[in-house]
């Protein structure tokens, strides 16, 4: 094993993470940027993707328990789930399946290739899972990872214009709506607006997490 | 820290196993995931052993998307020919589910 790919990414998430530290623009996502400029350096210097992977999948690799260490925070806010467990249920059932029609039938009535489709439906679920759901129902992972963190840029960036566009004041509704929409970077983004909303944000992108997972194989099958 | 790693990694062999025994199409990690919720629910698993841990990982999870996610460069040429489609539906699927999911928990909240 050779160490480039993981020295590569630790030192290039760094660099960019002290500049986001500095100024939290939704444009310095650090790891969209980090993405961006490995490929760029891959690229100018002829590496391959796979001479990068050979260490780097050390770091992907935690992916796995990382996810399972979800049902921690998950656990911890149980009270909110008990509290607003109607409007959450309905709510990630209805914005979860929302996501993935939308998109699946807006990519293909522009003529998407199949894989795309695939790699497109589970874009709105936090990155981890995404992957994870990508690679079991025959999407590019590597695709569905970064349409992911553009969604959750995108939600970063203009959610909460968005929402105070349409008039939404709702809190639970806010937070919901962010964190079905677009993740764990909606759900950073409305956390600095309103802990309620931000606690109920979190909540919907891991049982979203859940639902889309569990649903998407079955209903790719009817699309 | 042993006994919280312990648990994790024992959650999500779990998990695997079972996804792969049973051929189920959900991941093993997120069946691993809700085991762990299950299992903490029921008081099977203590938070405090696996707190520290599991918070330390979840905190940190960025850094682990990115080498999945600098696979793309093995896909430019498909991106580029399908750009119009896949950056449309992102935006098209997103500005409809944020307004209507919105809008229906509104209407539940009253």
């Amino acid at each position: 094993m050779n160490a480039f790919g993981i020295f590569l990414t630790l030192a290039v998430f760094c660099a960019f993470s002290e500049i986001y530290k500095r100024k939290r623009a939704f444009y310095l996502n650090p790891v969209l940027l980090s993405i961006l400029l490995i490929v760029l350096l891959l690229k100018a210097f002829d590496i391959g993707y796979g001479k990068y992977m050979d260490s780097a999948k050390i770091l992907s690799f935690l992916l796995g328990p990382a996810v399972v260490s979800l049902a921690v925070p998950l656990y911890k806010q149980k009270d909110i789930i008990r509290t607003y467990l109607r409007e959450i249920a309905l709510g990630i059932v209805f914005g979860g399946t929302i996501a993935i029609l939308t998109a699946f039938y807006t990519a293909k009535l522009l003529g998407a290739s199949e894989d795309v489709l695939l790699s497109i439906a589970p874009k709105s679920i936090t990155t981890a899972i995404a992957i994870g759901v990508s690679e079991k129902i025959g999407g590019i992972p590597a695709l569905t990872a970064v349409l992911v963190i553009l969604t959750g840029v995108l939600g970063n960036a203009a959610g909460v214009e968005i929402l105070n566009f349409v008039g939404i004041r709702d809190r639970v509704a806010r937070g919901l709506a962010m964190g079905v929409s677009s993740h764990g970077l909606g759900t950073a983004r409305i956390i600095l607006d309103d802990e309620l909303s931000g606690a109920v944000s979190g909540l919907a992108m891991a049982l979203n997490g859940i639902f889309t997972s569990l649903v998407l194989p079955y209903l790719l099958k009817i699309l | 820290m042993y006994k919280g790693l312990a648990i994790i990694f024992g959650f999500l062999f779990i998990g695997e196993e079972l996804t792969a025994i049973f051929h189920l199409s959900i991941p093993g990690n997120v069946l691993g995931m809700i085991l762990l919720t299950t299992a903490l629910l029921l008081g099977a698993v203590k938070l405090e052993d696996v707190e520290k841990e599991a918070e330390f990982l979840v905190r940190n999870m960025s850094v682990m998307f990115i080498p999945p996610g600098v696979g793309v460069v093995l896909y430019l040429n498909l991106i580029k020919s399908q750009a119009v489609p896949i950056f449309t539906a992102l935006l098209i699927s997103f500005i409809i589910t944020i307004i209507t999911t919105a809008k229906l928990v509104e209407v539940l909240r009253r």
